[in-house]
């Protein structure tokens, strides 16, 4: 009896304790400025242990009425997000740890604040959006966060370029909170019941593609899809590493958990949402690598590479929905759960990376990536977390994103033999789809990591870069370890995953099909672990061989030519030279060449830029714009400033109703 | 199971093979079957010489390289013994495996700051990216085909005889495999291991800087990369109900002929312009498409 007592004291205490946290993370404004860090820091851990708590256990949770803030029953779906955005807050604000002291005296103390707390708000509206379940609590839940991570994007304010990029963020998210609102009015008109919980009645009764389309364009912007991406690029750069890595880590996969959320209530037009999904994610993924590779900021390319992994995770997704569409139980399961998969993998490299990036940035005040070199000998552990991030996100074993894409392939390939003949070209299309990327982000990081952290330097900014603080490295162990499990004891983290998925698409889960599967992921732990094994065995008969012979040093091998130095290497933009000339059709990469005129005597200096362009940006948004403000600035002749005018055009206006009225037009 | 070795035994004589057969048909005496053997004995019982520029990505990269090949090899099934590790779709596995050693091979040539390694490390990596589509579409069409989606299965259902539209999928799959196979060990018509300039060079220039043990293993790993696709082409062929014994004697064979068959290959064509190569190699991924047309056929889904 005292433990029921408990039980349902507990379920009550839990979200007040919450709400607790909230109104205690008012209190950063109240301490000194060194205090404040271990202050969020500590709501930040209390609040982890609670959400994560509760996640784990939510049979002993759920409370048995339900409550104002419906914190009720959080399905599978939203425990597996509380998760994955309680790791990767927790390790990313460890980062700021270290990456913020920089900031420390630069920054006013209001400042300071307002980003701590911009911070844990950011942290506590995720959690709420995956908790509640009301339309518009949702939608508040969701501003907040646009808002806290606008915030947080624009620390930095004193650069006009960052407050800008915040602010065009800002436009943007609220322009995708518009088509949520929409969405959401439309369907709760219908069922009278706003929210996720009455879809499903109304994709029941009425037309399910407007309202879903609504929905995906609202989630897509957060998710960042192309055509929709445009915020993206500019705002991971603008932020401070660790709200990039948080950002991309977590933030955007907000738009993937709507997504998802919407689509389990999805009752017909099945396969042409499914197409829709999968079409916008080949896009995305093929084009967001492709721009990523002409980059040469270093946090630009990565913010184009989250682009390509919302790809990856939406192609498991369409392909998932395709499946329920066809009755294919196979490829539902595989595809769902890679996706869902790749969406925790993602939460992991993405922000290993980012933090890495910023470590590197914060050693060499640069991004630029062609100014970058021979950093592994300076910051050889920041050099070999960032390589770690690298294979893991261009889906390489026994890394962990190997395991998501290895899902997705598995999927496709199972289903090649029964489907229908376009069907198989589908498939097809998405096999291709999927290879390509993989290519491409080969293709990608081994620039970003050779050019970066290997060779000689390219400029004086290396020389005093020196390894970050311990107190750094420690957010990158923690990911690295997390990666790495994931890699190699896949069947442990793949089990729960198909589990959420076949509870919620409804997708039967046969006993044959898991055994199969778990044997499959256990023999790819097994063949990691023959790996690791070999590449053991053999460095270690690698050193026992050269104690024995000799070993010198001496410069890299000039082909005959002594005087070359570090302008000779690569560069980013060389590497990406030769892709570039088979892209450039849709790349639209800008090259501009001062050439030496052929007949000059004192010859000047020789320049040449190339200017990545995001051709999206300028076809799809920057053009109509730009027509549009024409139109305005013709129409600006009518506005005289003269009181006289106006009347005149009131007068005008009235005329021509009382003309519209007798002729019976209007 | 035996393939290991068997596949091991066949690197072995491999590259001497291809070599002795570009002697023959060029009218040279040449050196001895086993002779690139003699060669990575010699390296091994040299020392090492490090660039200054060089870290420790460049000294793990050789190791890495051998450790995914011979990873790889797990997955490899022979004829109709079935793989080490045999999983379902562990093509993509073998597929991955070998583009992790390139990546390594890659950022290993670019930590020496050379101009002309990283030239070599951004064509291997721009030419790699082409051709991964095409090894997937094969096995994809072969998974469609057979019902099967591991190697070993595969290779167990496949038989070439019988039904001729099934030969004619053989023939686009072999020449397919011979190709990616000949882009994979960057031979002809994309490399030519023979040139002597570093700016027409593609492998040769990325591994300009290694010397004795490491060198050693770049070349151990070229040689089991080819017998391994030796192997491929010899599984899709051998039928399972044969003899071992006849089975073994085929993957020999096979091996041999395929070694001649790029020695020959190899005497009488001319390098690709290097401007022409990303278009080479994508045409393979069309001619993959052509053999999924095929099965698309074969498997009645295309009427005609």
């Amino acid at each position: 009896m005292p433990f029921v007592y408990l039980r349902t004291r507990i379920k009550t205490i839990m979200p007040l304790l919450f709400i607790f946290f909230m109104v205690l993370s008012f209190g950063i404004f109240a301490l000194r400025k060194s205090f404040r860090y271990t202050y969020t820091l500590f709501i930040l851990i209390a609040s982890i242990a609670l959400t994560s708590i509760s996640s784990l256990f939510p049979q002993v949770l759920t409370p048995s009425h339900p409550h104002f803030l419906t914190f009720s029953a959080p399905d599978s779906l939203s425990i597996f997000f509380i998760l994955i955005i309680n790791f990767t807050a927790l390790t990313a604000f460890l980062f700021a740890g270290g990456y913020l002291k920089a900031y420390f005296d630069k920054q006013t103390s209001l400042r300071w604040s307002v980003h701590l707390w911009a911070y844990i708000w950011l942290y506590f509206s995720m959690i709420l959006v995956v908790i509640l379940r009301d339309g518009f609590a949702f939608l508040v839940v969701w501003e907040l966060m646009a808002v806290s991570s606008f915030l947080l994007v624009i620390f930095e304010a004193d650069d006009r370029k960052v407050l800008k990029t915040g602010i065009n963020y800002l436009i943007q998210m609220h322009l995708g909170l518009l088509f949520l609102l929409v969405a959401f009015l439309i369907a709760g008109e219908a069922t009278g019941q706003t929210g996720f919980d009455g879809l499903k009645s109304y994709f029941g009764s009425h037309s399910n593609i407007l309202v879903f389309s609504l929905f995906f364009v609202g989630f897509g912007i957060k998710a960042g899809f192309i055509p929709l991406h445009t915020w993206l690029p500019e705002a991971h750069p603008a932020a401070p590493s660790p709200v990039s890595g948080l950002m991309s880590g977590v933030m955007i996969k907000m738009g993937i958990y709507g997504i998802l959320r919407v689509l389990f209530s999805i009752q017909s037009d099945l396969f042409v949402i499914g197409l829709i999904i999968l079409g916008f994610s080949l896009f995305s993924g093929i084009m967001g690598v492709m721009m990523a590779i002409v980059q040469h900021d270093l946090k630009r390319l990565l913010a184009y590479h989250s682009i390509e992994n919302i790809g990856i995770i939406g192609i498991g997704i369409g392909l998932g929905v395709l499946g329920m569409a066809t009755g294919n139980n196979t490829l539902t399961l595989l595809g769902f759960s890679g996706g869902l998969l790749h969406v925790l993998n993602h939460s992991l490299f993405k922000s290993l990376l980012f933090f890495n990036a910023g470590s590197v940035y914060q050693a060499t005040h640069t991004r630029n990536i062609d100014q970058l070199g021979g950093l592994a000998k300076k910051m050889p552990y920041t050099a070999a977390f960032f390589l770690i991030g690298s294979l893991a996100i261009c889906g390489l074993p026994p890394f962990n994103g190997f395991i998501s894409e290895f899902l997705i392939y598995l999927g496709l390939f199972k289903s090649f033999p029964e489907s229908s003949l376009y069907f198989s070209i589908l498939l097809l299309i998405s096999l291709i789809g999927l290879t390509l990327i993989g290519g491409l982000a080969i293709f990608c990081f081994t620039k970003a990591f050779g050019i970066v952290f290997l060779g000689q330097a390219r400029s004086n900014r290396v020389d005093e870069a020196h390894e970050v603080s311990n107190g750094m490295l420690v957010p990158s162990i923690l990911a690295s370890a997390a990666i790495m499990a994931i890699g190699l004891g896949s069947a442990w983290f793949v089990k729960p995953v198909m589990k959420i998925t076949s509870e919620l698409s409804g997708a039967a889960l046969p006993e044959v099909f898991t055994g199969d599967l778990l044997r499959t992921l256990s023999r790819i732990s097994l063949a990691g672990g023959v790996f690791i094994g070999l590449v053991v065995i053999i460095a270690v008969w690698r050193n026992y061989h050269l104690k024995k012979r000799i070993v010198t040093t001496g410069p890299t091998w000039g082909c005959g030519y002594t005087g070359g130095d570090e302008k000779q290497q690569y560069t980013a933009t060389s590497w990406a030279d030769n892709f570039s000339a088979l892209a450039n059709p849709i790349l639209g990469t800008k090259k501009n060449t001062v050439h030496i005129g052929e007949n000059v005597l004192f010859p000047g200096k020789r320049t040449f830029a190339t200017h990545p362009r995001d051709l999206f940006k300028s076809k799809l948004i920057e053009k109509p714009i730009d027509a549009m403000l024409s139109v305005f600035k013709k129409i600006a002749f009518m506005q005289t400033g003269q009181i006289r005018h106006y009347i005149l055009y009131a007068f005008l206006f009235m005329l021509l109703i009382l003309v519209l009225t007798i002729f019976k037009i209007l | 199971m035996a393939g290991i070795p068997l596949i091991l035994l066949a690197a072995v004589f491999f590259p001497g093979i291809i070599i002795r057969t570009k002697s023959i048909v060029s009218g040279r005496k040449g050196p001895g079957i086993l002779q690139p053997m003699l060669d990575i004995r010699v390296l091994f019982g040299k020392g090492s010489v490090y660039s200054t520029t060089t870290g420790w990505v460049f000294k793990l990269a050789p190791v890495i390289g051998l450790a995914t090949m011979l990873s790889a090899l797990t997955v490899v099934p022979f004829a109709n013994m079935p793989a080490l590790i045999p999983f379902q779709a562990d093509f993509v596995f073998f597929s991955y495996m070998l583009a992790l050693g390139k990546f390594f091979m890659i950022i290993g040539a670019l930590d020496t700051g050379s101009s002309f390694e990283g030239m070599g490390a951004n064509r291997e990596a721009l030419y790699s990216m082409l051709v991964e589509p095409a090894f997937l579409i094969l096995l994809g069409t072969f998974a469609m085909l057979t019902g099967y989606t591991s190697f070993s299965d595969m290779f167990m259902a496949f038989h070439v005889s019988g039904n001729p539209i099934i030969t004619v999928f053989g023939l686009i799959g072999f020449y397919l495999l011979v190709q990616i196979a000949m882009i994979e060990n960057s031979r002809m018509p994309i490399d030519d291991p023979k040139t002597h300039l570093e700016l027409t060079m593609v492998h040769e220039v990325m591994i300009l800087d290694y010397s004795g043990f490491d060198k050693a293993l770049v070349h151990i790993t070229t040689a089991i990369k080819f017998a391994v696709y030796g192997s491929l082409i010899c599984s899709s062929l051998v039928p399972a109900e044969w003899h071992p014994g006849f089975q073994i004697l085929l993957f020999f064979s096979v091996q041999v002929a395929f070694a001649v068959i790029v020695g020959i290959g190899e005497s009488f064509r001319a390098r690709n312009k290097m401007q022409k190569n990303a278009q080479f190699i994508l045409t393979l991924t069309a001619v993959a498409m052509l053999a999924f047309l095929v099965v698309l056929i074969v498997t009645n889904k295309l009427i005609i």
